[in-house]
């Protein structure tokens, strides 16, 4: 077993194989997988260490909460799971047990010497995945990849559910997607983050990152206005249902405002020091993840998202498009300006046409997928709130396959499956660039996607973000690297990202193989981002836009990569924080985009392992996502992906799809913040 | 090597170990991660084991010394060190805490000291035991390859 120091899982990444969520599991499994183990007391760390390193597992050992958290957010990808101690004198291990799950989406196992009933009901209601008493026994540790593989399990069911993805398929998609998306999406972040005022279509950002579910960017407006209505209602009566009507923000679903309202109830008890919610407990909506990874994708990620997706939107998106469907880029005009603001929810209606139109736009080669592979509109159900875009995204992504057929193959690969669901890119993201056309380059759009998608999952995701969803399945994820580097080009916007860098300026899609790699790095990374960060992790619920991860060479990305960069940093972002978990849970997203980064130059960790499959899974639950949000058939004409992207060809492609070919999409779409190109339908 | 006087020796004392209620299970566990990886696994854990609770020590001695005595904090450390001593199996030193703690909880200053003079007693048998046993087993070690089995 290799033996991680704090780093740890870097390395770690490469042995542990693929985590494919699915069933699918390498034989090596469960060896390999990289824990983090947190606790103040040295002999317990000590002891825990070598019990783990028996169980072939890689360990990384941390005395001090900060510190494990530090690690987690530099090394997103970089953990598949983390045990913590409760009592621990420099943070309170359920608040670290919260921070993770928000921003990186890991699953966290407590473990305690008390074994009170009170004490457990709490981990429980903070979202650990299990609790271990003290004195822990090597058996308890021997199982714990468990929980890392039902949490990859319930991703992928989440992205399945939007679309029908044959795992295996989704996988391979997934994976290679990651691999763009991770790029893209990084580049989508941080570019989106740049953006976020800009208006940019962050929608097409959305898109990628929506590989996995479609998320709702909660912008700041969307998040006031939700304060807002908290506040008229009373905390303690204001349930979903009346936020959702209070709020009136169209496309927005009671899952999105529920699993907001969750997260936000946690971040005021954390606050407050006091434990408003019980309330919270019922929230946790369903699935845990769903609760925390909505959550925090919704705090910290909307904004996210936002930025992301407005920033993808433009360009990523356009790239994306541009990559995947190889078409004109130029359309999209990248999609989802700023998703942040408002547009999530904008997007999110435009997105919801898509779901509709998304077999219309397939064909039309919407440019709104950008993330047609992307499952930018992040399934629906991790989003809650993104739900709806998602599925529109989904459904866009599906389209983009279809008309992927130009040049970007990837994504028009992706876009297979469009049947799916028209590549949620479409419906989305008005981005131009569908990504999803070929979910096989879908690294890209699922970048871009992702990083659009990511940004909200939800909102963003129509804008065209090309969904990156692309349709999963088929071919789509598999990026084709070679599809050229279209994708490249377009995904890897999320250059940005840690491996993405590739996006970046891939330029047109030249470097095929490569760049596809990239871009999907970047795009899966993106999805990871925003997958992780609408779901949970939510970058330290910020509720502000917090340019998690953003850091990604928007720059490069940013506009250079039209589109799809923007995404990835933007995803990447996400990925960041989800990884860090090593999560490999949010690996979903984060799998995605980190397995895209692996993938991708960036080879993060062996992420790309993780996130090929998850990718896929992504990019193709995406584009089943974003049926809900597919951009309205407006877009339908942009045909998310210009042939032959090159960047900046994508990234007016998505830029101009946004605005051109979804224009008219847009206006429908409502894409207030997102300059929007109508997604190339 | 079954015959030995001295690994039997060696065994007998460790059986006393739990036999007096010193260690409980989890030190077994301990033992069972020793390999030939990590042939001093065992030792080291102890050594990790006496730096912290000898630092623990000294905190709770300086909170005794206080003034009014801060039961929160008190608590903070023995819980530090029922936890240290979970882990590593030392049974009685842990029953030792558990009790301690309930005197924190009660705001019994008297009972405090008390028990905790009682945990330091505990705490010091159960050093000079273990580091009796261990050298024996080294012995054992030495004797064993120095005269390889014939």
């Amino acid at each position: 077993m290799n033996q991680s120091n704090c780093k740890g899982s870097m390395s770690t990444a490469s042995s542990s194989t693929n985590w494919k969520a699915n069933d699918v599991v390498p034989d090596q499994f469960p060896a390999g997988l990289r824990v983090l183990v947190v606790d103040d007391d040295p002999t317990c760390l000590v002891i825990l260490e070598k019990m783990l390193r028996t169980c072939l597992y890689e360990v990384t050992k941390c005395n001090r909460a900060e510190v494990a958290l530090s690690m987690l957010r530099e090394n997103k990808n970089g953990f598949d799971i983390v045990i913590s101690d409760v009592h621990m004198p420099d943070m309170d291990g359920f608040k670290l047990l919260e921070h993770i799950g928000l921003e990186m989406d890991l699953p966290v196992i407590m473990m305690s010497a008390d074994d009170g009933k009170q004490v457990v009901m709490k981990g429980v209601t903070h979202g650990a995945c299990d609790y271990l008493i003290k004195p822990v026994r090597i058996e308890a540790l021997k199982n714990i990849w468990q929980h890392v593989v039902r949490k990859k399990k319930n991703e992928w069911k989440d992205l399945e559910q939007s679309g029908s993805v044959e795992e295996g398929d989704r996988q391979q998609k997934l994976s290679e997607d990651v691999d763009y998306s991770s790029s893209a999406n990084e580049g989508n972040w941080k570019n989106s983050k740049k953006r976020k005022d800009e208006e940019e279509e962050t929608e097409e950002r959305d898109d990628t990152s929506t590989l996995k579910k479609p998320r709702v960017v909660w912008s700041v407006e969307l998040h006031q206005q939700f304060v807002a209505a908290v506040n008229q209602l009373g905390i303690d009566k204001a349930v979903p249902k009346k936020i959702l009507e209070l709020m009136n923000v169209p496309g927005l679903t009671r899952e999105n405002v529920a699993s907001h309202l969750q997260k936000y109830r946690l971040y005021l008890r954390r606050l407050s020091g006091v434990s408003q919610h019980q309330g919270m407990n019922n929230s946790f909506m369903s699935p845990q993840d769903a609760t925390f990874g909505a959550m925090s994708s919704l705090n910290g990620l909307d904004l996210q998202t936002l930025s992301v997706t407005g920033q993808l939107p433009a360009q990523s998106l356009a790239t994306l498009q541009a990559a995947g469907l190889g078409r004109s880029t130029t359309k999209s005009g990248i999609p989802m300006p700023l998703v942040d603001q408002r547009n999530l929810f904008s997007f999110e209606n435009p997105k919801l046409r898509f779901g509709e139109g998304q077999q219309q736009q397939m064909s039309s080669n919407k440019p709104m997928n950008l993330l047609h592979g992307i499952p930018t509109t992040m399934e629906p159900k991790q989003l809650a709130s993104l739900h709806q875009s998602a599925q529109s995204i989904g459904s866009m992504n599906m389209q983009v396959n279809t008309h992927g057929g130009q040049g970007s193959s990837l994504l028009m690969q992706m876009a297979q499956p469009q049947s799916r669901g028209q590549i949620l890119n479409e419906s989305t993201s008005s981005h131009g660039p569908r990504l999803p056309s070929s979910i096989g380059q879908p690294i890209m759009t699922n970048g871009i996607a992702g990083g659009v998608i990511g940004r909200n999952g939800i909102g963003d995701n129509s804008r065209g973000t090309g969904y990156n969803q692309v349709p999963p399945s088929s071919s789509m994820l598999s990026f084709p690297m070679n599809h050229t580097t279209e994708l490249a080009g377009n995904s890897f916007p999320l250059g940005s990202s840690p491996g993405i860098s590739n996006v970046t300026s891939k330029g047109p899609f030249q470097e095929e193989g490569n760049s596809e790699m990239k871009g999907s790095a970047g795009f899966i990374s993106s999805y990871d981002i925003f997958n992780d960060l609408n779901q949970h992790q939510h970058k330290s619920h910020d509720w502000e836009l917090q340019n998690v991860g953003l850091h990604f060479d928007a720059s490069q990305n940013a506009n250079p990569i039209q589109g799809n960069l923007d995404v990835s940093p933007s995803v990447l972002v996400h990925q960041g924080y989800s990884s860090s978990q090593r999560s490999g849970q949010n690996r979903n997203a984060s799998a995605v985009g980190r397995a895209m980064f692996s993938g991708v130059e960036c080879v993060e960790q062996g992420n790309m392992q993780n996130f090929s499959p998850h990718l896929n899974n992504l990019l193709v639950d995406n584009s089943i996502r974003v049926k809900a949000e597919t951009i309205p058939d407006a877009n339908s004409q942009t045909t998310l992906f210009t042939e032959h992207f090159g960047q900046d060809d994508l990234m007016s492609a998505l830029l101009k799809q946004q605005q051109g070919g979804i224009g008219t999409a847009e206006t429908d779409f409502d894409l207030d913040g997102y300059s929007m190109d109508n997604i190339p339908v | 090597m079954e015959g030995s006087p001295l690994l039997r020796q060696v065994a007998h004392q460790r059986q006393a170990l739990f036999d007096e209620g010193l260690l409980d299970e989890q030190f077994v566990q301990l033992e069972e991660l020793q390999d030939r990886t990590n042939p001093n696994f065992v030792e080291e854990i102890v050594t990790t084991y006496y730096q912290d609770t000898s630092r623990l020590i000294l905190n709770i001695e300086q909170e005794l010394e206080r003034r009014p005595l801060d039961f929160g904090r008190l608590d903070g450390y023995v819980y530090q060190f029922k936890g240290s001593s979970t882990s590593f199996g030392a049974k009685k030193v842990k029953a030792e805490c558990s009790l301690f703690r309930e005197y924190c909880r009660a705001g019994n200053g008297e009972g405090c000291m008390r028990t905790f003079q009682q945990l330091k007693r505990e705490y010091a048998t159960l050093k000079r035991k273990l580091e009796a046993y261990f050298q024996l087993a080294r012995q054992a070690r030495l004797t064993q390859t120095a005269s390889p089995p014939g």
